[in-house]
């Protein structure tokens, strides 16, 4: 934590450079901002968790806004992808860590922005030392532990949570846990079972969505900083991108609330995945029983094994990419599609990455199908295995 | 009667739509009705125990109405929106 100690061994900024006035003029003929407000945002220190889909439009306008202190949480490459929205990043920084293709974004905008890179994913173990450096998070994770951490850490620390979250053409947007406001486990005291809610991997986002929400959640950075306006604590902000409709919901702080509640039963930051039921990796074995590896798949369809290959995904999917001989039944219809599979014979299900399969494979073990077999990896282990010359997505 | 706009995460269990209006003049029987109309609902509103679920949110017009006491016979007009609002996480990836 050497450039955190670095960190806090700076004294703030009384005055800003010739160059300085020069870059941020509109902000400083701004009454409500002024130098006394551009000072304030030199000085600011901002943690932004994710350099992805909401942590891009996040970390350009905080840093040509002159936030002085960006910390970056991320540990992601950058993949041909992830340029559809993540705008901070370009084709030329495919295969580059997101942290370093961001700080060098950042630096080409506003060389004056300090970038102190976390290079890991945030943890139980280190959320704490590393949000009580900042004032503000902003939280552009994908995933419900860490949606919980952060809400978590910045709860026991007192540090406001910007929060913004996106699927497909939604997007929600509130400031939690800052003084007396509800935190995010007041609006949402548990998480969905795995699988329930899907992720933007698998159910897709408009790539100008996170845009939109992450930029909200920057205004609100700003506002906080500068103690301007009225935050959206206590409101949830609700967007549809195809409605063009913003929604505004009230939220309360629940007196309940495990961690922000009269009567606090949690006071230490927990065990995420556990929280979230998500199956801790080493408790997953390399070879599954049920599970059957691409290369195998192909062994068998080329000696003329007689079995069943279902592909899973949804049409748009299968439009991209798929394998000849697999059928197309979505998971979603699968409940009501399974009089048209032979229960006698052998059932290998696929799916992009795995995931859906899985749970396919249960549905139809549940309703007495014997030897189903999931395909590990699902198409895009295919393309890496057995044939890259199919896309992948 | 209460309008239903279906947020994109659910729109696949009721069966694609943006909107449906059900029948019922409480909240308890418009999310009666609902579920009638789209069984599959059923999983993302309730969990086994068919209590409603804590990672989504029910709000009439715009207000959470799980903070009601007595939620399910909170009155509704004709002019009513039932909003379920589930909980997403994406923005990194």
């Amino acid at each position: 934590m050497s450039t955190l100690a670095a960190l806090n061994a700076t004294s703030p900024a009384t005055a800003l450079t010739k160059e300085e006035l020069e870059r941020y003029s509109r902000h400083l003929i701004l009454p409500e901002v002024g130098v006394e407000g551009q000072l304030k945002l030199k000085n600011a220190r901002v943690l932004l968790v994710g350099a992805g889909g909401l942590g891009a439009p996040l970390a350009l306008y905080l840093s040509a806004a002159g936030v002085g202190t960006l910390g970056l949480v991320d540990f992601d490459v950058v993949e041909r992808s992830n340029l559809q929205r993540q705008v901070i990043h370009g084709t030329g920084d495919i295969g580059r860590k997101k942290i370093e293709s961001a700080a060098a974004s950042i630096a080409a905008i506003n060389p004056n922005v300090r970038v102190v890179r976390h290079e890991l994913a945030l943890s139980s173990e280190n959320a704490l030392d590393i949000i009580k450096n900042y004032e503000i998070v902003a939280d552009g994770t994908d995933n419900f532990p860490t949606r919980y951490l952060v809400n978590d850490a910045c709860v026991l620390l007192g540090k406001p949570n910007v929060y913004g979250s996106i699927f497909r053409f939604e997007g929600q947007a509130s400031v939690f846990a800052a003084v007396d406001a509800p935190c995010y486990r007041c609006l949402y005291p548990e998480p969905p079972p795995p699988g329930l809610v899907p992720s933007c991997a698998e159910g897709g986002v408009l790539g100008i969505l996170p845009g939109i929400i992450g930029l909200i959640q920057a205004t609100e950075v700003v506002k906080l900083i500068l103690g301007l306006g009225e935050s959206l604590q206590g409101r949830l902000l609700l967007y549809d991108a195809l409605a063009m409709r913003f929604r505004e919901l009230k939220l309360r702080k629940d007196p309940d609330c495990p961690i922000c509640g009269t009567h606090r039963t949690i006071t230490k930051l927990i065990d995420y995945n556990q929280f979230c039921g998500v199956p801790q990796a080493s408790a997953t074995p390399a070879t599954v029983a049920g599970e059957i590896d691409p290369v195998a798949v192909k062994a068998r369809l080329d000696s003329g094994e007689d079995f069943q290959l279902i592909d899973v995904r949804e049409p748009q999917e299968y439009q991209i990419c798929n394998i000849p001989q697999a059928r197309l039944i979505p998971l979603g219809e699968l409940p009501k599609r399974l009089h048209e599979l032979d229960r006698s014979r052998p059932v290998v299900v696929h799916c992009k990455t795995g995931g859906r399969s899985a749970k396919a494979a249960d549905l139809l073990r549940q309703n007495g199908f014997t030897g189903v077999l999931n395909m590990t990896g699902g198409i895009l282990a295919w393309s890496d295995k057995v044939d890259p010359a199919v896309p992948k997505y | 009667m209460a309008r239903f706009p279906i947020p994109t995460p659910l729109r696949q269990s009721a069966g694609g739509q943006k909107e449906v209006e059900v029948a019922g003049t409480t909240v308890g029987e418009a999310l009666a009705a609902l579920i009638t109309e789209f069984a599959s609902l059923h999983n993302h509103l309730y969990n086994d125990a068919s209590k409603s679920r804590s990672f989504v949110n029910v709000y009439l017009n715009d207000d959470d109405i799980l903070c009601l006491d007595d939620r399910d016979k909170t009155a509704v007009a004709s002019s009513d929106t039932l909003s379920i609002v589930p909980s997403i996480a994406g923005g990194r990836e």
